[in-house]
């Protein structure tokens, strides 16, 4: 019986806590959600491909703090970004600000979009215009022919 | 077949080529060279003590001249490679600063009297506030500042002979003449 109940204490026990980074305690709910809707769009600037909540890199964890700290100051998201930004540059959002370099990320998705319609239409139209076209009276004669031959096959 | 509808044919084929040297492009880009922030932005100002003595440092001792402010710290293992290389261009006349980022000054001490020092100065960031106003991610990064205190050109990653006299130095002589009368 002490066996059963150790085991299925141990099989409570995982190795998530462990995959924790660090907790920080908010003055409010608001500021909580501020902080990780921030640390979600904020990039991190070494590992490039992780945003600062996901990331371990010491770099990431500076950021945390500071986002933290800076929240608790009372500044807003817009001077927080702007902060980071000037720091970081417009590669430290994932949502950077439209700009001529960065247009090409933003208008790409609409533009490759409109092309993916452009080509499927035209390959519409083209189908139809077979369709119509196909069918002649011709057509039809040799149609049935080969058809009446079908039960030879079978 | 008309000869337009036959170019025709060609559009995958010209597709595939265009696409191919596009991403033939980006093999070669690298995805780490990130453009600083604070290029022709003044070097941030700080107030932080100096490795050697514990005196203070502030932007206006270190500027005056065009200069390397090198980002290193003992726990950096490029930066060990890339120290002998350093030592060259101070033994040069190149004026380096320090900025010892996030480290323990005994082991920082260590690593300059063991392995030689090429800076003017070393600036103590140990809570890394410097590092972050100059958008330092890792190290070794080194800056050229100009002799207004401006920050011109950032290097990521290990300076070595190579970079030096391919990249970094046409850079490094175009800043003094600049600075010349």
């Amino acid at each position: 019986m002490t066996r059963l109940t150790l085991l299925l204490l141990f099989s409570l026990w995982s190795l998530d806590g462990a995959a924790v980074i660090e907790t920080y305690e908010f003055s409010t709910p608001d500021l909580e959600r501020r902080y990780q809707a921030l640390s979600a769009e904020l990039r991190c600037p070494k590992c490039q491909n992780q945003n600062i909540a996901d990331s371990n890199a010491p770099i990431s964890q500076d950021l945390r703090r500071l986002l933290h700290e800076q929240l608790e100051a009372g500044a807003s998201d817009e001077e927080i970004l702007e902060f980071m930004v000037a720091r970081y540059g417009e590669f430290v959002r994932y949502r950077p600000e439209f700009s001529r370099a960065t247009a090409i990320l933003w208008l790409a998705p609409a533009v490759l979009l409109l092309l993916a319609v452009g080509v499927i239409v035209l390959l519409m139209r083209g189908r139809r215009k077979v369709a119509e076209a196909a069918l002649t009276a011709e057509d039809e004669a040799t149609l049935e022919k080969l058809l009446a031959q079908e039960p030879d096959r079978t | 077949m008309p000869t337009v509808q036959r170019l025709k044919l060609f559009l995958p084929l010209l597709l595939f080529v265009g696409l191919a040297l596009f991403l033939y492009r980006g093999l070669s880009l690298d995805p780490k060279a990130l453009p600083s922030a604070l290029v022709d932005q003044p070097l941030p100002d700080f107030s932080l003590p100096a490795l050697s003595d514990g005196r203070s440092l502030t932007r206006s001792d270190v500027t005056g001249e065009v200069s390397l402010f090198n980002v290193w710290a003992t726990w950096c293992i490029s930066c060990r490679v890339e120290h002998p290389y350093l030592q060259q261009l101070a033994d040069l006349g190149v004026p380096i600063f320090g900025v010892n980022y996030k480290d323990e000054n005994e082991a920082a001490r260590q690593w300059l009297t063991d392995l030689g020092n090429p800076y003017r100065a070393n600036i103590v960031d140990a809570a890394g506030s410097l590092g972050l106003d100059l958008g330092v991610y890792g190290a070794p990064e080194t800056y050229f500042v100009d002799a207004r205190g401006i920050i011109r050109y950032r290097h990521i990653g290990v300076i070595d002979e190579r970079v030096w006299s391919s990249r970094l130095q046409p850079i490094y002589e175009e800043l003094r003449a600049e600075a010349m009368p």
